[in-house]
């Protein structure tokens, strides 16, 4: 582990295919720059790049940390509405803020809309 | 998963080619090339220029929405991939012609096509359909001629979706708004002599029905110097409704009527936008002259039913309303290039099933022209990203015929040269794309597009 470890906070992604993914990221960062510094290989993440006009870094936190995140502007909420398998506790990733106290906290990516590993019964 | 499983499969390296170069043909290619790292992706394009409706659609003032272009960049520097722009198929080359260089084609070509009103007066001066007016403010080739006269008080829009409602913002926004986006210098000063006071977007149902979304509503209701113009009368009982609506349609609606409810600021505001609802189009009226737009008669409807399946059906009374020119917002629509692709003339898409084109082996589409011309372009990725699985699928299971080596480009290329025409490449479209962008930053804008596509084609081969 190099210097400043110490500081980062643990964060665990659950992927499309239900996969546990753990990274280590700074306080600070939001949610979409984490999945873009560590190259997580979510497809179509972040088509906007964090500028609130595209849902497709929507993420969903268990309720806990759910209450932990903060305020959410209606301009969040506006962009949620367009987002698939919405929850009571998504959020969209590029309005998070790291803190250390969302340290060990687990996300899971939402299905995408017509999946077709249901729709076909192949893979 | 998928990628890992297929790249044991041997054989020729699968050539893939796609018509289309909007989000669905660049997110159809990036899912492809990701997975396989054999594949060879082409893109033939109509235009010079590539991204479809991220180019010519989305509204001047939603840079944020087109950052999209970055990813698709990065896709179109891959290795395995090659844009042909200015290649027209169906008219330059056929389907049958694709499909017998590649192993497999994907349609995704987009709505080209307008529905149309179908009531008398709709060739009167100064009414437009919506796609020519997002085409004329964007700088499509084919809309440069446009010259819309802005010379009137009133500006009837017929549909209330977020269509509508980017026309409606770009028509009433401050100019200094605009002045800083990539709208045309042609737009911004015809936008600049305008008179236009007030936007009216009409439609068949209720408030309930408003296909448009809360963000563009929520624009459109902050946007300095206008003011909401929204009768109350619409809103008896819908307060009622509230809770047992889905989420978007209950925030927007909620919304709604606390931008009905609130004060006056008192602020000096000359200029207006309203919903005006339960209204269908009978007959665009001709002024005096018997040339040019004067109003619109509407049929008053009433609703059968309630919620999104909620049915306008007509009272019998019309009403006239005044205005100075009209746009027709109701839809675009795709429209058959090849007769070769079975289509299916009245949900205007190709026939598919999850993007495998009905009887048709080794054919494929995505995007607007798989599922109809709705949904954002989140929507339209989803969609192609399946579509690709799907081609992927076929792949290993053998259902597409990797045994013979497939020409590919090269095949094709021999073929346009021979008909007299010549591909613009990605890299010439780069040559295009700084062309524009030194040109924007003279102006102060963050780019200024080309409006001929002669000129194109002379900075992409300069
Ligand atoms: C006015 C407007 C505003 C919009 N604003 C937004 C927004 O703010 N946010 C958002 O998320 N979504 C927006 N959308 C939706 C978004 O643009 C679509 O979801 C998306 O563009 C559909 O992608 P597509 O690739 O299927 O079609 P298109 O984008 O239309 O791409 C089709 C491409 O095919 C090419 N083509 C056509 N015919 C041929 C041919 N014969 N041979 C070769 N090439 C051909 C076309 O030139 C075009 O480049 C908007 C749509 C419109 C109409
Ligand atoms: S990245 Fe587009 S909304 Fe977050």
């Amino acid at each position: 582990m190099g210097p400043g470890s110490e500081n980062k906070v643990t964060i665990n992604f659950i992927d499309r295919d239900g996969e546990k993914i753990t990274v280590k990221a700074s306080p600070g960062d939001t949610l979409l720059d984490v999945v873009v510094e560590q190259q997580l290989d979510f497809d179509g993440f972040g088509a906007c790049e964090g500028t609130l006009a595209c849902s497709t870094c929507h993420l969903i936190f268990e309720e806990d940390t759910y209450k932990q995140l903060g305020h959410i502007s209606d301009e969040e909420l506006d962009m949620l509405d367009l987002a698939y398998g919405l929850t009571d506790t998504s959020r969209l990733g590029c309005q998070i803020c790291l803190t250390k106290s969302l340290d060990g906290m687990t996300v899971r990516l939402p299905d995408s809309v017509a999946d077709i590993r249901q729709v076909d019964g192949k893979a | 998963l998928l990628a890992r499983k297929l790249s044991s499969v041997s054989g020729a390296a699968p050539k893939v080619c796609i018509v289309g170069g909007g989000p669905a043909g660049f997110y159809t290619a990036q899912q492809l090339l990701k997975a396989r790292h054999d594949i060879v992706v082409d893109i033939y394009e109509r235009l010079p220029v590539p991204f479809g409706l991220v180019r010519f659609g989305v509204a001047p003032d939603h840079p944020e929405v087109k950052n999209v272009i970055n990813t698709f960049t990065q896709t179109a520097h891959s290795e395995r991939f090659y844009f042909h722009g200015n290649v027209n198929v169906g008219m330059d080359i056929s389907v049958e012609e694709l499909k017998e260089a590649y192993h497999a084609v994907v349609l995704s070509y987009g709505a080209e096509g307008n529905r149309s009103l179908a009531v008398s007066g709709e060739d009167l001066i100064g009414v437009f359909s919506a796609r020519d007016f997002v085409g004329w403010y964007n700088g499509h080739p084919s809309n440069k001629e446009l010259h819309p006269d802005l010379n009137c008080e009133t500006v009837v829009i017929l549909g209330q979706g977020n269509v509508a409602l980017d026309i409606a913002r770009v028509l009433l926004s401050p100019l200094d708004m605009l002045k800083k986006t990539d709208i045309t210098q042609r737009a911004l000063q015809t936008l600049a002599a305008s008179r236009v006071r007030r936007v009216l977007m009409v439609g068949r149902r209720g408030p309930l029905q408003i296909a448009g979304t809360i963000k563009e509503v929520r624009e459109m209701i902050n946007l300095p110097g206008t003011k909401a113009d929204l009768l109350p009368v619409d809103y008896d009982g819908i307060a009622e409704a509230l809770n047992d609506l889905p989420r978007p349609r209950k925030r927007l609606t909620e919304l709604m009527i606390k931008t009905l409810k609130m004060e006056d600021g008192g602020q000096e505001v000359s200029k207006q936008w309203g919903f005006r609802f339960l209204r269908s189009p009978v007959k665009v009226l001709p002024g005096a002259d018997g040339k040019r737009v004067a109003g619109i008669r509407l049929a008053v409807n009433k609703l059968e039913g309630s919620g999104e399946g909620a049915q306008a059906i007509p009272t019998g009374h019309t009403e006239d309303l005044e205005c100075g020119m009209v746009i027709c917002s109701i839809g675009y629509k795709s429209l058959p290039i090849d007769p070769a692709v079975p289509f299916d003339p009245r949900r205007a898409i190709v026939q598919n099933n999850l993007g495998r084109v009905q009887g048709t082996a080794g054919l494929y589409c995505s995007g607007w022209l798989k599922r109809g011309p709705t949904g954002v372009i989140a929507t339209t990725m989803n969609d192609s990203f399946d579509t690709a699985r799907i081609i992927l699928n076929d792949l290993e299971a053998g259902t597409l015929d990797m045994s013979i080596q497939k020409p590919g480009a090269q095949d094709i290329t021999a073929l346009l040269k021979a008909r007299g025409v010549r591909e613009v490449s990605f890299s010439e479209w780069e040559k295009i794309n700084s062309e524009e962008v030194r040109r924007g930053e003279a102006l102060g804008k963050p780019r200024e597009k080309l409006l001929d596509v002669e000129e194109m084609l002379a900075v992409a081969w300069s």
